[in-house]
């Protein structure tokens, strides 16, 4: 097995050999993209996202030099709890929908098209978005919750409990106005503390918008021990 | 291509086969860590946001 013998197969022949490694080579490249955006983004996004969060809970437990609310909002302003997506399932909530905010595998609140209001405020629409999947995959079982299921914010000093009424399973990635203030297209007219989630659907792609709206039912005061409320257990 | 590699490193087969396996990690390494981290925002799979379609939130 000489060059020289490889080379007498013809010029033709070695043509096609070149070309059908260049083609097998880029099936494998794409084969590893794949895996790369479904696990490894992953595993990268949620060691990031763990060690941010516990960040965020160690600046909590120095009182009180961290303003009591989530005014500081570089390293997040709290979690985000919902039991329909996990048992224990929290999320960092941080500032911003970009794609890098996101791609540390947190929650991020829009500051644009339309700016999110935050759940201590007396009204307005506390909007957010995370990845379906890779980096995180923070909402990919946004489609196991339903109707009358419990969404909990935690902050500092506050559980602020979501239920949620209304579940858009389809709708354009245009439509900025399901992050409106008062959602019309959740049925309701006047201004309220509603909660928005957004991802994209169906899972694997980017082709629509996945909403899910909550209105807030009441808000519990964190002990010193951080007791979760009743709806989280 | 691969034939080429093969005839062009040095050794027994043994070697050979070693220098190639740390040839692919390093390839792969290298997709991992620069080129797919590159591609992915250029590709239409991860968009989760909505906006009035200027790219307003990336």
């Amino acid at each position: 097995m000489t060059s020289e013998k490889r080379g007498g197969r013809g010029p033709i022949a070695a043509t096609i050999s070149v070309l059908g490694e260049i083609l097998i080579t880029l099936g494998l490249i794409l084969a590893l993209f794949v895996v790369y955006s479904l696990w490894w983004t992953n595993v990268i996004a949620d060691r990031h996202e763990k060690k941010a969060g516990q960040e965020v809970r160690h600046e909590w437990a120095q009182q009180p030099q961290v303003p009591a609310r989530g005014l500081d909002t570089k390293d997040g302003i709290g979690f985000l709890h919902v039991p329909a997506m996990g048992k224990n399932y929290e999320v960092l909530v941080k500032k911003g929908t970009s794609t890098k905010v996101l791609n540390e595998g947190v929650a991020g609140y829009y500051t644009k098209p339309v700016a999110a209001a935050m759940p201590w405020d007396s009204t307005g629409n506390f909007t957010m978005a995370a990845h379906r999947d890779g980096h995180g995959a923070k909402f990919h079982n946004i489609n196991k919750i339903h109707v009358g299921d419990p969404i909990v914010f935690e902050s500092k000093d506050t559980w602020y409990v979501y239920k949620v009424y209304k579940i858009l399973d389809q709708t354009s990635k245009y439509n900025v106005h399901v992050t409106d203030q008062v959602p019309k297209e959740s049925g309701k007219k006047k201004p309220g503390r509603y909660i928005t989630l957004t991802t994209c659907t169906p899972v694997y792609t980017s082709r629509y918008r996945y909403i899910v709206w909550g209105e807030l039912v009441r808000t519990q005061k964190v002990d010193p021990q951080r007791t979760p409320p009743a709806e989280l257990s | 291509m691969y034939g080429w590699i093969w005839r062009h490193l040095p050794g027994n087969a043994w070697v050979r086969a070693s220098l190639s396996l740390v040839l692919v990690l390093a390839v792969v390494y290298l997709l991992f860590q620069y080129i797919f981290p590159w591609a992915e925002p250029l590709l239409p799979f991860n968009d989760v946001t909505v906006d009035n379609g200027m790219a307003a939130v990336r």
